[in-house]
């Protein structure tokens, strides 16, 4: 998984609230191989018009969006099924970093094993940083991971909160397979007493 | 002196590799079967992060969902674009990562939970997983075998291991001896009737009694297919005398010393007398009858002599849903099983797709033809299996009934290939689930044994067996 540190980037905001894996990446999608490429499908239904055209007014079709790296958005993102391809898509658009007041279960857990970085903040610092988003291009913000800091386009400094455990996990670029990775001398160590007790497996 | 142990306790805790403090366990995988419908994002997944698979060595691929089984396949292509995007991902995959693998034009191809006994990788005591419910089939070698989901699939390739937390243990036991015409998947079907497709849930299933000692590893292995459709983790059958001979001197079984080890501690893969299980149930042999199911979930099974129940049989969310499956199969309340008309007979998947199967059917089908306008289908489970009944001519016996006589595959166990039923069709299947949309969309599915699946393709209605030997 990649490492999340330092990211400084264009932040867009999505004030709708309740935006769920279907808007996040739509059914049609489901059906590839891949987890990569899911990106030119994400808000597929907003960003889209029926002809298969951008819809010109979604933000991240707007010029100063389509380097977006950090989302500002509405309460309650990412609620509805368990499916890992909205992170998937979310990432592959080049989106490391969601920031609201709540996320659904699922999905919050599902971010940080794809390296995304899900910032719970309460609605007067939302407002305030979807306030920073609006400003387009010139709305760069700063996320510190290490220091739990988020720097708007003013300066301003906002702290915020994140699970110990999956803050190293994020830092380190450790997902579960890179968690159980860390305990290769254990997996090792039984192996070779395997080799011996249980030679023909 | 230790605490008596059940088979669970025994393979579990041979295959610790770390404990954390709360409990949670890495697993040590021996075999890891793939297949082409929920691997491709894990073999992905490697090739973004950069991991390799850790044992090429345990992990076998057989292409098997979406293969069509016609004789022709070898020569057209695939034309459904997404089982042909799957399968080329699979051959790619399995080469790139250099895994032991059994492509569709090789004669070893089948049913992935065929192919591995078959080829003798499924061993007693051993971890089994695969990215697939019915990997339960290998229990039936006293291997603990479930199946994972596609992050899981992953795991396993770069780490050989699996996170897991211990289940609890729930004893099946199976009495006294069967009558004729009655069978191990009467017998499985039977036990999710009692039990519920949720009776299961947390469990692993030892299986027990006199009734799963006489059975051939072909009947064990149908019984610990279904025992997922229970709820349950898994289902176990400590080995014995009949496993080991089945398993001796197949391709991949330990030879020479290695056997003489192995055996050793396979004779030690029993439930210590007096092993704590936190369910239990006995059932008597002679009680269990030809079963099918009348709904769509495998807990709606009944004994072939019984009627089609009524909504108001049932209590709480059952009714609604019992109101819903009658819809959804188009019958009436109160019919007789043996009312029921069929138009397409299945034999095969991974539940009924082996060659004992294939003699059950054949010795009921032997010098008959099929109903008029009847479409009856028989895939074997690998191509071994096809060799070996055309070696004993069932293949004729078939093909004279009027039978299709297929290549290996998943067939119409699931749609995902071209063998499908059309809206509104009905089949008698020896496959493992009737759930709605299963076998197409709209179709409509009865359970059964492969003997009494060649009776209803005979008759073309539901039909007891026993009234035919
Ligand atoms: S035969 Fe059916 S149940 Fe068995 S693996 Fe194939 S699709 Fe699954």
């Amino acid at each position: 998984m990649d490492k999340f540190n330092k990211l400084t980037g264009i932040a867009a905001p999505m004030p709708l609230v309740n935006i769920d894996t279907d808007m996040i990446i739509p059914k049609l999608f489901l059906k590839t191989i891949k987890r990569s490429g899911l990106g030119k499908n994400l808000f597929d239904e907003m960003r889209y018009n029926e002809d298969g055209s951008e819809n010109p007014d979604f933000v991240l079709n707007k010029p100063a969006y389509r380097e977006t790296a950090i989302l500002v958005a509405g309460d309650n993102f990412g609620c509805g099924s368990s499916r890992e391809h909205a992170p998937w898509a979310i990432k592959d658009f080049g989106i490391t970093c969601v920031i609201s007041t709540s996320f659904a279960d699922i999905f919050f857990s599902n971010c940080f094993k794809n390296g995304i970085l899900p910032i719970v903040l309460p609605q007067e610092q939302v407002d305030i940083l979807m306030k920073d988003a609006q400003k387009g291009a010139n709305a760069r913000m700063s996320v510190d991971l290490e220091a739990q800091e988020i720097t708007t386009s003013d300066g301003d400094v906002i702290n915020f909160n994140v699970d110990a455990f999956k803050k190293q996990c994020l830092l380190e670029g450790l997902d579960d397979i890179g968690l159980t990775m860390q305990k290769a001398d254990s997996i090792s160590k039984f192996e070779t007493m395997s080799a011996s007790d249980r030679p023909w497996v | 002196m230790t605490a008596p142990k059940t088979l669970y306790d025994k393979i579990w805790d041979a295959h610790v590799a770390h404990q954390d403090d709360d409990g949670t366990c890495l697993l040590y995988i021996d075999r890891h079967l793939v297949h082409e419908v929920t691997s491709p994002q894990a073999f992905e997944g490697l090739r973004m992060s950069g991991r390799k698979v850790h044992s090429p060595d345990k992990t076998i691929a057989v292409p098997d969902h979406n293969v069509p089984t016609t004789l022709d396949r070898t020569e057209g292509e695939v034309k459904n674009e997404e089982s042909r995007i799957q399968l080329e991902a699979l051959d790619k995959n399995a080469r790139d990562f250099g895994v032991h693998y059994y492509p569709v034009d090789d004669v070893r191809q089948g049913v992935v939970h065929i192919v591995g006994p078959e080829q003798g990788w499924t061993l007693p005591g051993m971890t089994v997983v695969c990215g697939d419910s019915h990997t339960a089939t290998h229990g039936a070698f006293g291997s603990l075998a479930h199946g994972i989901g596609t992050s899981e699939v992953e795991h396993v390739l770069a780490t050989q291991t699996l996170i897991q937390a211990k289940s609890k243990n729930m004893k099946v036991e199976i009495t006294g001896k069967l009558m004729p015409g009655v069978t191990p998947k009467d017998v499985t079907m039977a036990v999710i009737a009692q039990t519920g497709t949720a009776g299961g849930t947390g469990h692993v299933i030892e299986y027990c009694g006199q009734v799963i000692r006489d059975m051939s590893m072909e009947g064990r292995m149908t019984v610990c297919n279904m025992a997922i459709e229970g709820g349950a983790r898994a289902g176990l059958i400590a080995p014995d005398e009949t496993t080991y001979k089945y398993v001796k001197g197949r391709p991949h079984a330990p030879k020479g010393e290695q056997w003489d080890m192995a055996l050793e501690w396979w004779k030690t893969l029993f439930t210590d007398e007096g092993a704590h299980f936190d369910q239990v149930l006995v059932l008597k042999g002679e009680d269990i009858v030809p079963t099918v199911t009348w709904g769509t979930s495998p807990e709606d099974a009944l004994p072939i002599t019984a009627t089609v129940p009524f909504p108001s049989d049932f209590e709480g969310g059952k009714v609604d849903a019992a109101k819903r499956s009658l819809d959804y199969m188009g019958l009436e309340a109160g019919m007789k099983l043996t009312d029921i008309q069929i138009d397409t007979v299945f034999i095969g998947s991974c539940t009924n797709g082996r060659i004992e199967d294939f003699r059950a059917a054949a010795d009921i089908l032997r010098g008959k033809k099929i109903k008029d306008g009847m479409r009856a289908m028989v895939v074997p489970g690998s191509g071994l299996v096809r060799l070996q009944a055309e070696a004993e001519g069932l293949d004729k016996v078939f093909l004279d009934a009027g039978f299709e006589w297929r290549l290996a595959g998943c067939s119409m166990c699931l749609a995902m290939n071209p063998d499908k039923l059309e809206p509104g069709e009905r089949s008698a299947s020896t496959s493992n689930r009737n759930f709605e949309g299963r076998q197409g969309r709209e179709s409509r599915t009865h359970l059964v044994s492969p003997a009494m699946a060649a009776a209803a393709a005979i008759t073309g209605h539901l039909t007891d067996v026993r009234d035919m030997i």
